[in-house]
């Protein structure tokens, strides 16, 4: 800031502002509408109206699915569950994977890079029937298949499927940032721990990882929300998509035979959208980090 | 700890880094690896940390093959020059980390820090974060760290880089003080000959990953065994010039074109019909004097206890020191001697000593 208020920058810093102010109104507009919508009847603009168009008509009717339809609490904590799923599996894996990509080097792994890089460049839809029959295949296994509390297993019309599809999806990217901050930790670091008296496992635990927390914390945020607002892969692989996720609840109000009721789906998309904007106020920061890359310390 | 190297080489795929390298310590004894940048002597000390492991030849630590012994079990100490705290740790946890591994008694392990952290002097900063420390306090944790699990060898990788001059002047005496003290067998790597001459009992001079020396620092400086080790060892550095020598009758006379010196009967003898050799003369066996060579002052830098003077004769240019009293300028006419007996000849091929092999 105190860079742009220099020598002449206020001018730029006035016409820096005007830019973002224009385009960011449509944005702003656009929720402004989705917030009145879901307390209005109708709306003629941004004015709620009511049935016979005259101004007023604010209802709560729009968020009566809170109290009414018991399956958006079940789809909530569905939703949760495989954001935090989601999360964790990829933090464990694409850590150790990315220390592993940074740090050993073993045959195979300038290629490994490579392949990572582009499988992650194709869209995953074109994954979805081979998936299908992996999953079919996981839920004939006894147990794995789908016989775990909560997430139900890893095969075909469960969480914990949707859970596993998605973390293999998303790892590409998880890896190779990861591996982008492992490699800023300087090797003197790493090579002290190991006369220190560490193993290899214990320098990536207790040196490691501490060092790249502001990744931890970036990929964390990142893999949440992604889980958060998932819906092809939920769509895809669970049957009864009332069970499913807040998205795929979001889609099954979009009924082709009936009337669509915008204002409820204004107000589900709305609902959707709290935990990620509350979420994001406590770790844009983190975020961040991602664009910057962070270790500080060191020498 | 006698440390002792064998035929040790390192190649990262075709490079080769260390050559065939043969080394061994005395029990406690303060060895210098000296060698320029990308020389291959901190792949030296890192082999005998154990980090990298030697791709021929054995390294024995007290006659132990060590060979394939992970650095956690061969007890060492080391210091980085970027000094390689734990950032995340404060300075106690820094301290205490090697014997938390160790699964030291937690008294002692606290009480050991804290000797180890007074004898540094940063017994007052164990709270802070490295992040909070000055770069000379840094280095004294760091050091503290390699010091507190008594290891049997100490490694040094070029400490003191990063410091500013004064610090690195009284941290090179404290160290050497604490080694001798210590008694703990050091290896410490290191570009500046300055630092390696003061501290280290012997110097090891590495060169494209080869050993060029191996030898106490006095004999490194008088008897230079290669024309590396004697234009790398000496600041200012050894003057070199191409010369042929002749015998007048006892006399031995080093000449190339337009200038003849006399030279000791003893070095001569050595470089004597052999064609063209390079003989190296230090800048402090150069003096003035009214009948000697003829030359003219080309450049005056003055050093303040010296004036570091080049001489310009015909194409030749010696660099020698001289009283800054004498008020010598830029074009002034000279006359010099060279001090006959303290003359180095090199085979100009092989690039060995003529004298001292």
């Amino acid at each position: 800031m105190d860079e742009t208020m220099g020598v002449g920058g206020r001018g730029r810093a006035i016409l820096l502002l005007t830019v973002l102010a224009v385009l960011t109104v449509p944005i702003v507009v656009g929720y402004l509408w989705v917030i009145i919508s879901t307390f209005s009847q109708r709306t003629y603009g941004l004015i709620p109206v009511d049935a016979n168009g005259h101004p007023g008509g604010l209802t709560l009717r729009n968020w009566s699915f809170l109290w009414k339809d018991a399956a958006i609490w079940r789809v909530t904590v569905n939703t949760f569950v495989l954001a935090v799923g989601l999360t964790v599996g990829i933090v464990v894996v694409s850590s150790l994977a990315g220390y592993a990509l940074s740090r050993i080097s073993f045959p195979g792994r300038r290629p490994f890079l490579a392949t990572t890089l582009v499988l992650h460049a194709f869209p995953s839809v074109t994954l979805l029937i081979a998936i299908y029959f992996v999953l079919r295949w996981i839920t004939h296994i006894p147990v794995v298949g789908r016989g775990i509390p909560v997430i139900g297993g890893f095969g075909y019309n469960t969480l914990g499927g949707v859970i596993l599809v998605s973390v293999a999806l998303e790892l590409p990217l998880g890896v190779w940032l990861m591996k982008g901050f492992f490699d800023q930790v300087p090797w003197d670091i790493e090579r002290a721990a190991l006369i220190d008296g560490c193993s290899r496992l214990r320098v990536w635990w207790e040196i490691m990882l501490p060092l790249i927390k502001p990744g931890i914390a970036a990929l964390s945020i990142f893999s949440f929300i992604s889980g958060w607002n998932s819906f092809l892969i939920p769509y895809t692989f669970m049957t009864s998509q009332e069970k499913s996720t807040i998205a795929t609840y979001l889609r099954s109000l979009l009924s082709d035979t009936a009337p669509v009721n915008y204002s409820t789906v204004a107000a589900v998309g709305l609902f959707q959208l709290i935990p990620v904007m509350i979420f994001f106020l406590f770790t844009q920061e983190y975020l961040l980090n991602i664009f910057s890359g962070g270790v500080k310390g060191g020498s | 700890m006698i440390v002792k190297l064998e035929h040790v080489t390192k190649k990262f795929g075709d490079v080769v880094a260390v050559d065939d390298i043969n080394l061994e310590t005395r029990d406690g004894e303060f060895v210098a690896l000296l060698g320029p940048s990308g020389c291959g002597k901190t792949t030296t000390l890192l082999m005998i940390a154990g980090i990298y492991r030697p791709t021929e030849g054995v390294i024995r630590f007290g006659g132990r093959v060590v060979n394939r012994v992970p650095p956690k079990d061969r007890n060492i100490g080391m210091v980085f020059q970027s000094y390689a705290l734990y950032p995340h740790m404060t300075v106690l946890e820094n301290l205490t980390f090697p014997m938390r591994l160790k699964k030291v008694p937690r008294t002692e392990m606290l009480q050991r820090a804290q000797q180890v952290a007074d004898m540094m002097g940063i017994g007052h900063l164990l709270d802070r974060k490295p992040g909070q420390l000055s770069g000379g306090q840094q280095q004294r944790v760091a050091l503290g760290r390699a010091l507190v699990k008594q290891p049997d060898v100490l490694l040094f990788d070029e400490p003191l880089s990063n410091l500013d001059a004064r610090l690195r002047l009284s941290m090179r005496a404290e160290i050497k003080r604490l080694q001798l003290d210590l008694g703990i067998t050091s290896i410490y790597v290191t570009h500046d000959q300055v630092e390696a001459m003061t501290m280290a009992e012997r110097i090891a001079v590495i060169r494209d990953g080869q050993l060029q020396a191996f030898c106490p620092p006095n004999e490194l400086y008088d008897q230079p065994r290669t024309l590396f080790v004697a234009s790398f060892i000496g600041n200012p550095p050894m003057n070199f010039l191409e010369v042929e020598v002749v015998a007048d009758g006892d006399a031995f006379k080093a000449r190339c074109p337009e200038i003849e010196i006399p030279v000791s009967a003893e070095r001569g003898r050595a470089a004597a019909g052999r064609g063209k050799v390079v003989m190296g003369v230090r800048p402090e066996d150069i003096y003035l004097t009214r009948d000697g060579i003829a030359g003219e002052v080309y450049v005056v830098e003055p050093l303040g206890r010296d004036d570091l003077v080049d001489v310009r004769v015909g194409d030749v240019h010696f660099k020698t020191l001289v009283d800054p009293g004498l008020g010598l300028k830029i074009g002034d006419q000279v006359r010099f001697g060279i001090r006959p007996e303290r003359v180095q000849f090199f085979d100009p091929r092989t690039e060995h000593s003529l004298l001292w092999n």
